[in-house]
């Protein structure tokens, strides 16, 4: 039988994760955004203005690439990549930045706040903000900056102020904080671009829908090239919103086999790592509920992924849910065979993944021995790598 | 467990209003703070919040984010912190709260962390990250003999702030403004308008006021809009900066002196 897929409920709980964990100053903020949003996203002129956007500037429909090499070279199942390295700024992050943006403009929001772990949510919310001209205040751990130095850069040739953040591990999650602590005192003038299917309702909903259209794409592709549905889909997952865009179109298509791959760092019987999914506990973080990697104390975890973007204690509380109802199998892949499958893809098929997309791609190593010829899988390659460069020519020593 | 109400009104009746004061649990150290909070309890404060330590303390500006820091890397635990909170209600017969973060809470276990805490002698709870859209949620039966004090905001509406008055319990806890926890020099002319505004609206609850309240004349100007007031950061501070006991003792009592009118 075919269950009716149908989440956030209207107190905005996938199941019992997800909500509205947060101070009472932002309640009104995010009422607000709700309405709002629930009046736009079938209003067609909101809709068609959108479009355009995707079209004519983020440069959408991305392209469903047959990797021929890597079919041949497994010789066991097709093997498609999903293209949102393509995207204008270099990742799917665009996608949520445009809707956003314009939901912000329709709020009469004169300042835009975003945090940013690899720096691709960053600079594509620095992006929109050039393009609509608004201005645009990016908070990135102190760790991340050097990271992503050349993605800091890109964001402040934008316009943008690029505040470090020297809080806890200087990563994602404390971007986060920070950015949520700026959203609690600028709330009246400022509107919050999440960059993940996280925090408090109705974000993970908004910015699920937003990156749906990596699916529904996907979908319209693959049965035009195939005539069927695809056997298996992978996608990375930190905050989890290349995945669950890429997901949600298929939820209803049980012949679907969903597989989201965490970051799993130096291993997972070590303590650094991101495997959120895999060996988190549910609780109560950045306003909502979702699996979290804390101790016994529920006190965040400091945590570790060689991909800025997966370097997050929490998951989407919509991946929580689905972990829980078995709609879709969570796995990982460490920092080595996340660097492994970078230099793999761009050996085989001339595509430089982001740090975070290898982490899909090297589960298909794991995957491919028990598949046979006429399967299809599809990865979804959420970004391209050349932001990590600095880290893969350390990571490697300097040698290729 | 002390009727927190209850004891407001009688200081109230006094002609005064009702001083509580924030200290983070385990800052600067464990010993130290259980100095500190009976100093605090001796030299006026009605009411002690006590603070539990969070990794990622969201609601909070960057002092009280360093104490929690601070006593986290004192390795302090929900455990300790009920043995603490033992002490002073054995110490003093003032209302004991405490203020912390929903996970660490729903970590240790509601049920657990209920029973420990009415055993411990606490008589409420203030969690900034449970709004009233997730009380039903996160407060489930267990937590029925403690009072669960909510918070309004310059951002909460009028038909709001009468639906968290319903719901609160042993006062309501008025956010003077938009942010953080914080050190804040004066409170603009809008802040007391929203003051005004929450105080007529709460009719069920005592209403407190705390954030960014840091000195006597603060308490003063604020005494008008409320039945008492809540400092936290500033005492913090105090600590951070290494200030002597006496020095903090007499900035309490200067405190408490301003609340008499």
């Amino acid at each position: 039988m075919k269950i009716n897929y149908n989440y956030p409920d209207k107190s905005g709980k996938f199941g019992s994760y997800g909500g509205k964990y947060v101070p009472e100053t932002l309640i009104h903020a995010l009422e607000e955004l709700e309405t709002l949003y629930i009046n736009q996203k079938n209003d067609k002129d909101f809709l068609t203005e959108l479009e355009l956007l995707q079209r004519e500037y983020n440069g959408r429909p991305t392209p469903l690439t047959f990797a021929k090499r890597l079919t041949e070279y497994f010789g066991k199942a097709k093997i498609y990549l999903k293209r949102e390295d393509l995207c204008h700024t270099g990742a799917h992050k665009l996608n949520n930045a445009l809707g956003q943006i314009l939901l912000a403009k329709k709020l009469g929001k004169k300042r835009i706040i975003a945090e940013t772990g690899a720096g691709q949510h960053g600079v594509a919310t620095a992006t929109v903000c050039a393009k609509f001209g608004l201005k645009c205040v990016i908070y990135l751990g102190e760790v991340d900056i050097e990271r992503q130095k050349l993605n800091v850069f890109r964001m402040k040739m934008m316009g943008a102020e690029v505040i470090p953040v020297t809080s806890g591990s200087k990563t994602l999650k404390d971007a986060t904080n920070e950015a949520i602590r700026d959203w609690v005192t600028n709330v009246n003038d400022t509107h919050y671009i999440i960059g993940s299917v996280v925090g408090p309702h109705p974000y993970p909903m908004i910015v699920r829908d937003f990156q749906s259209i990596i699916g529904i794409e996907t979908k319209e592709q693959i049965l035009s090239i195939e005539k069927r549905l695809p056997d298996y889909i992978i996608a990375c997952v930190g905050g989890g919103s290349n995945a669950i865009g890429i997901f949600y179109p298929f939820l209803n298509d049980d012949e679907v086999n969903l597989i989201g791959v965490e970051a799993a760092g130096y291993g997972i019987n070590t303590n650094k790592h991101c495997a959120t999914l895999t060996l988190g506990s549910p609780g109560i973080f950045q306003g909502m509920k979702t699996y979290l990697l804390q101790d016994h104390y529920g006190q965040i975890s400091d945590v570790h992924s060689i991909s800025a973007g997966l370097d997050y204690p929490g998951v989407g509380p919509e991946h929580s849910l689905l972990k829980d109802i078995k709609k879709v199998k969570y796995e990982y892949s460490t920092d080595e065979e996340a660097l492994e499958a970078t230099i793999f893809l761009s050996k085989h098929e001339g595509i430089l993944p982001a740090l975070e997309s290898a982490h899909a791609v090297a589960f298909l190593k794991k995957l491919i021995p028990n598949l046979s010829k006429d399967e299809i899988v599809i990865i979804n390659i959420s970004g391209r790598g050349d932001k990590d460069l600095n880290t893969i020519i350390d990571s490697l020593g300097g040698k290729i | 467990m002390i009727n927190i109400s209850e004891y407001i009104k009688t200081i109230n009746n006094n002609r005064k209003k009702a001083l509580s004061i924030f200290l983070t649990a385990g800052f600067p150290t464990k010993k130290e703070f259980i100095e500190l909070a009976k100093n605090v309890l001796d030299n006026g404060a009605d009411l002690l919040e006590i603070g539990i330590p969070f990794s990622d303390p969201l609601a909070d500006g960057p002092i009280i984010q360093a104490s929690s820091q601070i006593a986290l890397e004192n390795k302090i635990n929900i455990d300790e912190i009920f043995e603490m909170c033992y002490e002073l209600k054995n110490y003093s017969n003032k209302p004991i709260i405490l203020m912390g973060y929903a996970n660490p809470i729903l970590k240790y276990g509601s049920e657990k962390f209920c029973n420990n805490a009415i055993r411990s002698g606490v008589s409420g709870l203030i969690i900034p990250d449970v709004p009233y859209e997730e009380y039903n949620s996160f407060f489930t039966n267990e937590f029925l003999h403690l009072q669960k004090i909510l918070l309004t905001t310059p951002t909460s509406s009028n038909e709001r702030i009468k639906k968290i008055d319903e719901l609160s319990e042993g006062f309501v806890y008025c956010v003077s403004v938009t942010g953080t926890t914080g050190i804040r020099n004066n409170f603009d002319e809008n802040t007391f308008k929203n003051l005004e505004r929450t105080y007529s609206l709460i009719k069920k609850n005592k209403m407190m006021i705390g954030f960014g309240i840091s000195n006597a004349e603060n308490v003063k100007s604020l005494a008008p809009y409320c039945d008492g007031v809540i400092v936290g950061s500033a005492i913090i501070k105090m600590i951070l900066n290494k200030k002597e006991m006496s020095e903090i003792n007499s900035f309490i009592s200067s405190l408490n002196d301003s609340c008499s009118y």
